[in-house]
This record gives C-alpha cells, structure tokens and sequence, in this order.
C-alpha cells in the first residue's frame, strides 16, 4: 500500500529530453516483448504529421530542449521521417529508434548528409534481441534477424555508428556471455567498434503476457526515492509527444494518468506520482531511454 | 583595455603538459590564470601538478575528480556507465587518491564549484561540467544552442567556460558564448600527441577565444606512467592521440571523427 505519506512524486527538473511517437503504435513487426503491443494492426495511437512536429520543436526551443528522440512503432513507417529528422537536426541533436528492417540506402544517404551539415549527431538506436536468428526471431519474428543485421550493415556502410539495442529476454547472470556474442558477430557482420545497449524488460503490453506482469509490491515509494539520483528516471528529464497529447515518459503512454496536457509547457511544469510497475524497472535499472551505450560488458577488462 | 586569461581543462596529472601550457601562456603574456577542474586522474605522480598551480597562482574551480579525492570518495563520479570505462576510471582513481598527499587534498576540498569573473564589463562563469551539473558532459553534437540559452539567461552571463568532456568547442548562441577550454591530461581523440588550453581575450567590445596546442615530452609522460603502473591502455592514448578507455559517453559525431 502506498499512503499520501510515501507517495513517490516526481518533478521535471528540465526538460532535457523530447520524446515523439511519431508513428504511434504501427510497426512492421510484432514482437512479442513489445510493451506497448505495436503491429501492423495497432492503429491506437497515430501518427504525428511533420507539421505537428514542427510545431513542437519550436516549442521546446524556448524550454530549451537538449535532444529529440523518435519512436513508435517503427518510425520508418512514416512517409516523411527524412525530412522530420532534417528538421530536428537543425536544431538539436536527434536519436531515432528503429528496427532497421526497413532502411533505404537513399534515406541513409540523405540523413549522412543532413549530420554533415548540422553541428548534431544523429543517432541510430538498432533493436535487435538476439546475435543469432535463434535466439532473435522468436521473439521479434521469422526472418527479422536476417533483415536487420542488413539495415546494420547499411547504417554502418552509410558512416553511423548505430547503437545496437537488446531487451534482457535472459537471465541477468547471462549479460556477460549474450555480449560476447552480440559483440564478435557485430564485428563478423563489419562493424568494428560496436555500441551495444541493454534493456530491461518492462512487464507492459505483450510482455505482460509472454512474463507475467507486476507485483502489487513491485512499486517506487517515496521512501525509495530518499538519497536516490532522481536524474536516473526518465520521467525526472523527459515527456512525450503523441497523437493524444503530451505524456510523462515513452513507457507509460497507454496509462490516462500519465497523459499531461495538450502542451509541453504545462506538461513539464506537472509532476507524476510513479504508481506503476513499470516505474519500479525505471528505479531500479536507472537511465534505462538514454542513449549510453556499453563497448564490453559486464566484465570489464576483459574486453 | 584587454585582460587576457588562460583557461586551462582537466590536468588529469599531467605535470608535464600544465608546465608546457604555463610556459606557452606565459609568452602570450596572459593576465590571469585559471583552471576548470579534474587536477588528478589518468597520469603519474598526482603531487607535481600543484606546486605548479600554487607557484603561478593559477585559481583552480573544484571538478568531480577534486571532489571525489579531497572528500577521499570511493570513486572519482565521472559520470561513465560502462563497465569497461568504470574499471579503468576506477584504477585511475585509486592510484590518484594513493598517491595525493594530505595537503594537497585539502587543497581539492576546499576549491568552490563554480567562479563569475567580472572583467570590463563581461561577465564569465567557469565551471567544470556545466552550471548545473559539476559532470556534465557538454558535447559539441549534442548541445543545441538553445540549450545553452537557459543557462545565459538564468545565470546573466555573457561567457560561460567548462571542461570535463576532454575535447574542446566553441559556440556563439543569441545571448552569449560557451566555450569548451579541452584538456591538458590526454590528446583529444585525434590521433595526435599535443593537448590543449584556451585563452581569452576579454574588453569591453567583447570576448575573444583562442584555442591552442601543446606540444609537451609525451616519452617521457609514458615512460613515467610504465613505471608507476598505470594501464597500457592510458600509454597507448599518451602515445597515439586516441582514446581507449572511456569511449561510451562520445555521442555519434565525436566517434566518427576517429570512426570508434
């Protein structure tokens, strides 16, 4: 139980992080940890216009937003993703997450030459959960490991350097040897120093249903948050823009207590009392949305 | 009227190279001397570096490797979160806090955070990481110029000076300048020897930055870092002007300049 005592309330401290679901939630696939349950037939959230986007990127200029983030769904679903990143990266620095499974090598080559010209990165974050067919495409679907160590090799072909993610479909003891094996055939594949990211899972949507969901215990109290790094939250720095409004954060955006406002202003200024399971995987992984990857793993030197 | 200032980054012990840098300021007859933070880490000998410091007068802003050595901290709050970059970072720092002596570390806990300057009607922060965070990282490629505006117009500044990333930059936004001043400790990922500082040239028409290169005995450097210990991995940057360790917080664009 959680008393008005204990409740773990959080405020933006500054809106470092701008989050947009650009395609809401259709993807090409549908994988089965996915925590919002996007498919091909998921049209719950829509997507966002390129207008509306703009809209908001002028916005958060005044907040002074330090990164924009894009994701879905896939968002290279949407017709005008190339321009939507031409867009940010003449601003701020732009991250888009993406299955690479649908990349086109003249996408790539305008988004290279849109980096060249701005002063931001532009950074690819590459979910595969798997370094093999065997153990990816049970879970994100017959074929798609094949297709997305292409959409790799295109990135890295195209000069970036994508962030490789994986979802922890293991055990936690095994992080040292999937990382071994995602970094010796990321290499085999010709991607020399990879950049490899780890997810937890969040127990939301498909997975819910592949794991089980959480605990009536698994919740953050205020207690929790006492001599805590409160920065480690993504709701602490973050909001999201969707089809239906303005969000906390990239996790919560089917729960109505975390839809915020219409707008980014109000929304950062209101803060959120972190009463989901999913906010006790954020406390306990830490920065789990941000873009730092890993070289090695686990082990350290012996990389 | 014009007041010159050398700024000079993280040390990071290397003795050798802050000698060279004083020297080279001291030819471009700079006023004032400051230094952004981080005076230990990665090198040898972590007790050469402040005589100099003490000797020229050079004011020094508390970084996270100060805080973390003059507090004796369990680790230097670097802000890495790789493994790979904790452990080597981790070495570093025990060495450094091993082997500086107790005044010196006294010296490291009583340093402020952050110092504003008032110079002919210019007014300039300096900090470690950035205004608000001691380790912030401030990339070039991921530090939108409205970004930096918040910090202008909340702080009333007209330049705001930090470190910590280990590479130098400069930006102009509409309501002042940032400068990244780079580092004396380790080259910047390059692939050459040299490190660098900055200086300013501050009067009443405005601020000027200037980087420069400094050429320093990095033999020497490596050799003195083989006797003491310290990883082949930090030589190895010594000597090539590339970065082995602490390589995950680089955003896409700094990577790509050496294609990690």
């Amino acid at each position: 139980m959680t008393s008005e005592s204990t409740t773990a309330r959080v405020t933006l401290s500054h809106l470092d992080e701008l989050w947009f679901q650009v395609t809401g939630t259709r993807c090409n696939l549908t994988c089965n940890h996915c925590f919002i349950s996007c498919s091909p037939h998921n049209n719950s959230f829509g997507f966002l216009s390129r207008t509306e986007i703009q809209k908001s990127l002028e916005e958060s200029r005044q907040l002074g937003v330090k990164g924009y983030y894009f994701t879905g769904g896939e968002p290279f679903l949407h017709p005008e993703m190339v321009e939507i990143l031409e867009d940010t990266l003449k601003i701020g620095p732009a991250t888009v997450l993406t299955n690479a499974t649908v990349l086109k090598d003249e996408w790539l080559q305008r988004l290279q030459q849109a980096q060249s010209k701005s002063r931001y990165s532009l950074e690819f974050r590459v979910s595969i959960d798997g370094f093999d067919a065997e153990t990816n495409d049970p879970i994100r679907g017959e074929g798609t490991f094949a297709r997305a160590i292409r959409g790799v090799k295109k990135l890295v072909h195209t000069g970036f350097l994508p962030i490789i993610t994986a979802t922890r479909t293991w055990k936690d003891s095994e992080d040292s040897s999937m990382l071994s094996g995602f970094l010796s055939m990321l290499k085999q594949q010709g991607y020399s120093q990879p950049r490899i990211k780890l997810l937890p899972t969040l127990k939301l949507g498909a997975e819910q249903n592949r794991s089980g969901g959480y605990t009536d215990q698994q919740r953050v109290t205020g207690e929790m948050l006492q001599d805590y790094d409160r920065s480690q939250l993504v709701c602490e720095h973050s909001r999201i823009v969707t089809t239906r409004g303005v969000h906390v954060c990239p996790i919560l955006i089917e729960s109505p207590d975390a839809l915020l406002s219409n707008d980014l202003a109000t929304a950062a200024q209101k803060p959120y009392t972190l009463g989901h399971g999913a906010c006790f995987t954020c406390y306990q992984y830490g920065a789990i949305c941000s873009n730092i990857s890993t070289g090695s793993g686990p082990s350290g030197a012996s990389a | 009227m014009s007041v010159r200032l050398a700024l000079f980054g993280g040390i990071y012990n290397n003795y050798l190279a802050l000698e060279a840098a004083l020297e080279a300021a001291k030819a471009l007859g700079v006023d004032e001397y400051y230094c952004l933070g981080d005076i230990g880490a990665f090198g040898p000998f972590p007790n050469r570096s402040f005589p100099l410091l003490y000797e020229n007068q050079v004011h020094c802003i508390q970084g996270n490797y100060d805080d973390s050595i003059g507090n004796q901290l369990d680790n230097c709050q670097c802000g890495y979160t790789d493994p790979r970059d904790n452990y080597f970072a981790q070495i570093s720092y025990d060495y450094t806090l091993e082997n500086t002596n107790a005044d010196n570390q006294k010296f490291l806990q009583s340093l402020e955070k952050e110092h504003v300057l008032e110079i002919e009607e210019q007014r300039i922060l300096l900090c470690h990481g950035s205004p608000r965070k001691t380790n912030e990282f401030l990339w070039e490629s991921t530090t939108p110029l409205h970004f930096l505006d918040i910090f202008f117009h909340q702080r009333e500044v007209d330049c705001i000076a930090g470190t910590h990333t280990g590479i130098k930059w400069h930006a102009n936004t509409s309501l002042g300048q940032f400068v990244n001043v780079g580092v004396l400790g380790r080259p910047e990922n390059d692939s050459t020897t040299n490190v660098w500082f900055t200086t300013l040239d501050i009067s009443r028409d405005g601020i000027q930055h200037n980087f420069h290169p400094v050429v320093y005995d990095y033999d020497r450097l490596s050799r003195e870092m083989q006797m003491e210990g310290l990883p082949d991995e930090f030589i190895e940057t010594i000597q090539t002007g590339r970065w082995t360790t602490c390589l995950e917080v680089l955003p896409q664009k700094e990577r790509q300049r050496l294609n990690h």
